[in-house]
């Protein structure tokens, strides 16, 4: 439900930045989102709908790309991709696990004319 | 056609805010946390319990997250502790932003700990920051131990959870030994405390941890 919050700051952050860049009509947006927020995808794509009606960024495309959890266990050092269930080190067992990527959500790019 | 690169993160908003609050607690020696769980799992039975336990030596106030109501900071105030009731109108978290705003109503000279009640809701809220120095998620017997393996996120960024309801423990297919696993797998040095809000059972251990969290806090000012 939080991604209707959510996806009020991209779309302001586009509103913003396609101002200060002189573009009238936003037609694609690409949204990284890692898969350690508790953001869902389906419902970011209707947030979207919904929050981009009336503004130049109506009908644009939005592409979401998922970012893998990617930990790095502190005792061997080594970077492995995981799940959210199990922060344990695949190589050697060790419990304390750092993430590197996975809790990213920001706007990589948008197109516009 | 025109390609512009963003990199700008949908929360950054969210965070100088949350940055902000935790200067500001930073500063004035206040142990902050933010208190999640589902609906119904006891957050507010466990604060008016903390408060009576803690309230002798540790000042206090709450925020109190609700959608609507303030029937949970009435409770609060008749505890006697200082409490500002946040209603986020349909918002299924507390942001920074309304954390900020809520401590314009409080005086917090005197206080060292300050408790955020955020909204009943185990996905949401974790992703928020308020400033607060530990989340802390309460999950209580009767709702079932698969919470954590349902709700990771909320369990490892917790420093503390809470097992409520303990005393229907023995009425509850609620197994002790899977949450306990399954909870270590998600983030191993979660610290987990079995009570009872009702019965009053296991809140030592509880208020002593968070009493030393508050001194030590107050301590590095």
């Amino acid at each position: 439900m939080h991604e209707l919050s959510l996806m009020d700051g991209v779309v302001k952050a586009l509103l913003k930045s396609a101002g200060e860049n002189d573009i009238s009509k936003i037609t694609k947006v690409k949204l990284v989102v890692g898969k350690m927020t508790a953001a869902l995808p389906s419902a970011l794509e209707f947030a979207f709908e919904v929050l981009s009606k009336g503004t130049l960024i109506e009908g644009a495309e939005l592409e979401i790309e998922e970012q893998e959890i990617i930990g790095r266990c502190e005792a061997c050092g080594k970077e492995f991709k995981t799940n959210l269930y199990a922060f344990v080190c695949p190589h050697c067992g060790h419990p304390k696990v750092d993430i590197v990527s996975g809790r990213d959500l920001y706007i990589d790019f948008y197109e516009g004319d | 056609m025109v390609k512009v690169r963003l990199a700008s993160r949908i929360l950054e908003a969210n965070e100088k805010i949350a940055e902000r609050n935790r200067k500001f607690f930073q500063d004035k020696g206040i142990f902050v946390i933010n208190l999640m769980s589902s609906p119904g799992s006891g957050k507010t039975s466990i604060l008016e319990r903390t408060i009576s336990r803690l309230s002798g030596e540790t000042p206090l106030a709450v925020i109190e997250g609700d959608i609507y109501t303030s029937q949970d900071a009435e409770r609060i105030e008749q505890k006697g502790a200082p409490v500002v009731q946040i209603n986020t109108s349909g918002a299924c978290h507390l942001d920074a932003h309304m954390v900020e705003e809520a401590l314009g109503d409080l005086d917090l000279d005197k206080i060292k700990l300050l408790v955020i009640e955020n909204v009943g809701n185990l996905v949401c809220p974790a992703e928020f920051d308020l400033g607060e120095d530990a989340k802390v998620a309460v999950l209580s017997t009767t709702e079932g131990n698969d919470k954590p393996m349902k709700y990771p996120l909320v369990f490892r960024q917790s420093q503390a959870v809470l097992v409520n309801k303990i005393d229907l423990l023995a009425h509850t297919d609620f197994d002790l030994d899977v949450l306990r696993r399954d909870v270590h797998l998600i983030n191993p040095e979660l610290k987990i405390f079995e009570v009872s809000a009702r019965t009053n059972e296991g809140f030592e251990p509880w208020c002593q941890w968070l009493a030393e969290q508050v001194r030590n806090k107050a301590a590095a000012v």
